[in-house]
């Protein structure tokens, strides 16, 4: 193969979004997956597309448009999550389809050529600029810095909330800089990736490292490689079949996901499980 | 009335338009057992919240521990009250082992920015022993019975080591020998270290046999209170649960049974 494609500055710029955006992208996805929260984040994304698109369509910078509506969209959805004062699957449905409205109003409204909204919805490494590259390295280790340093509260949150905060640890706020880490995610890769797509790379990879193991530290670990590896592999595949390459990444991790799955130890019998009750006792 | 650690005066909480407590009133000495019964929707959870300041007050004050329990005061105070809530339904599959569920108890007290460490671990290791589930240190949280993870939650409420020690019906739905364990290890919590506790329930046969004082409790108000054999008469309890007087009397012979 011809690594002289790695010279050229485009390349080096997918390859380091494919790693930056991996990580972050893997490390909210453990909130997303332990917390069984797929869908508020599928919404939160949609959001960000229909952000974007109201800053295409009002010339502003859509990434400000997609951070704006997303962190509205969970400033709606965070109190319902966390009083679970109405089913949330209808009132984040509710939402959802209220955005996927907007976005596709905001497009209709928008004169001219429909590239740049396509180009949002779905996806392309390949023509991220340094600028990309750097915001997604910044969220990136805001993502993973708060939670090195909020790990046992992060922790005490994912396993139950109301527990959490029963020994005094503010679980509301936590969950909170959850949706807030989380749409901050979804903006600075909806360019690498594209609105539609973008959840899949949150949840597949944390899906795929939950099945394989029973420690958080190391599903963090896992969750960030699969993605890292989805966007690598994703972007080989887009460059040598030349298609699409926010579906290539999302096509790996779903990949992964399978083949976590099929090997995944939790579906098999425990070695306890063999052992008579009698003989663990002792 | 110096020892007095948990003090309610005529507390009221509603819940959108249900109201959940009417107007309690409530004196607890250190040291004290005390039993809360009465029959679901009584108000009992919502008493042990405003102990521990999750819940919200919209009349009366509530004072723990000489704090008045308000929206800022709530969180310094959960870390000094532990509170053991029903069995949850925890995922099979979520990644955290025994041990480190009991270390959540920990993290309060540890506070921001700290980790851990050699100190913390052997407390957990020790209620963890106290429990009687050194065994299963290692295994995942998701993979226990319903009576151990109820063990571990008393685990995790003890390594916090506090100073009021609250039970909201941590025997329900659990079988009757699960139910007798740790009922049993209550009653050896509150005898061996003298813990304040308040233990919530509206299965009289949960009703753990140490208590000093029982608090009957109907619809959001203090109904009657006494000592078991004064508290629990066989009037007291047709009236509390609305059941004919003879249908008591049949129940408390099916007790005696068992």
């Amino acid at each position: 193969m011809d690594l002289s494609i790695l010279g050229y500055q485009f390349m080096q710029n997918a390859i380091l979004s494919a790693v930056l955006g991996g990580i972050a992208c893997g490390t909210i996805g453990v909130f997303v997956v332990t917390m069984h929260m797929p869908f508020i984040g599928v919404c939160m994304s949609h959001a960000a597309f229909a952000g974007a698109l109201l800053g295409l369509w009002l010339g502003f910078n859509p990434l400000l448009g997609a951070f704006g509506v997303s962190l509205a969209s969970a400033a709606v959805i965070g109190p319902l999550a966390d009083r679970g004062e109405l089913s949330p699957e209808t009132s984040v449905g509710v939402i959802f389809s209220l955005m996927l409205g907007l976005a596709f109003l905001f497009m209709g409204l928008m004169p001219g050529t429909k590239s740049g909204a396509l180009e949002l919805l779905w996806g392309s490494i390949l023509t991220n600029t340094r600028s990309d590259v750097i915001l997604l390295g910044i969220v990136a280790a805001v993502v993973v810095g708060l939670v090195f340093l909020f790990y046992k509260e992060f922790q005490a949150t994912i396993f139950h909330r109301d527990m959490a905060r029963s020994v005094g640890i503010p679980a509301t706020v936590m969950l909170y800089g959850i949706l807030f880490l989380t749409g901050a995610t979804i903006t600075a890769s909806l360019r690498s990736i594209g609105g539609l797509l973008i959840f899949s790379l949150i949840l597949n990879p944390a899906a795929a490292a939950y099945q394989l193991t029973y420690s958080m530290k190391r599903m963090f670990l896992l969750s960030a490689g699969f993605a890292v590896l989805s966007g690598l592999m994703g972007l080989l595949m887009s460059y040598l079949f030349n298609i699409p390459s926010g579906a290539t990444i999302v096509i790996t991790s779903s990949a992964i996901f399978g083949i976590a799955t099929f090997f995944s130890p939790k579906r098999k019998v425990k070695p306890w499980q063999k052992k008579p009750l009698v003989e663990e006792k002792q | 009335m110096n020892n007095t650690v948990i003090n309610i005066e005529n507390a009221v909480v509603s819940y959108r338009e249900d109201i959940a407590l009417r107007g309690v009133s409530l004196r607890v000495k250190s040291g004290e057992f005390v039993g809360i019964v009465g029959p679901n929707g009584a108000g009992k959870t919502t008493l042990l919240t405003i102990v521990n300041g999750l819940g919200k007050l919209i009349h009366g004050q509530v004072q723990v521990l000489g704090h008045h329990v308000t929206p800022g005061s709530g969180h310094f105070l959960r870390k000094k009250v532990g509170y053991v809530a029903q069995a949850q339904n925890i995922d099979p599959r979520m990644p955290m082992n025994v041990r480190e569920v009991v270390m959540i108890g920990r993290y309060g007290l540890l506070g921001l920015f700290r980790r851990p460490g050699e100190h913390d671990w052997k407390i957990v290791d020790e209620m963890l022993e106290l429990v009687g589930m050194t065994h299963l240190a290692r295994r995942p949280i998701g993979h226990l019975s319903g009576g151990e993870q109820q063990r571990v939650a008393i685990a995790r409420c003890l390594a916090q080591e506090p100073e009021l020690f609250l039970l909201d019906e941590p025997t329900a739905s659990l079988d009757w020998r699960a139910k007798t364990d740790i009922l049993e290890l209550v009653r050896l919590i509150h005898d061996s270290r003298h813990l304040t506790t308040l233990f919530v329930t509206h299965d009289l046969s949960s009703l753990p046999v140490a208590c000093d004082r029982v608090v009957l409790m109907k619809e959001g108000l203090i109904w009657g209170e006494g000592s078991p054999e004064a508290a629990l008469t066989d009037d007291n309890l047709s009236q509390l649960y609305d059941m004919p007087l003879s249908a008591v009397k049949a129940r408390r012979k099916e007790a005696i049974l068992i």
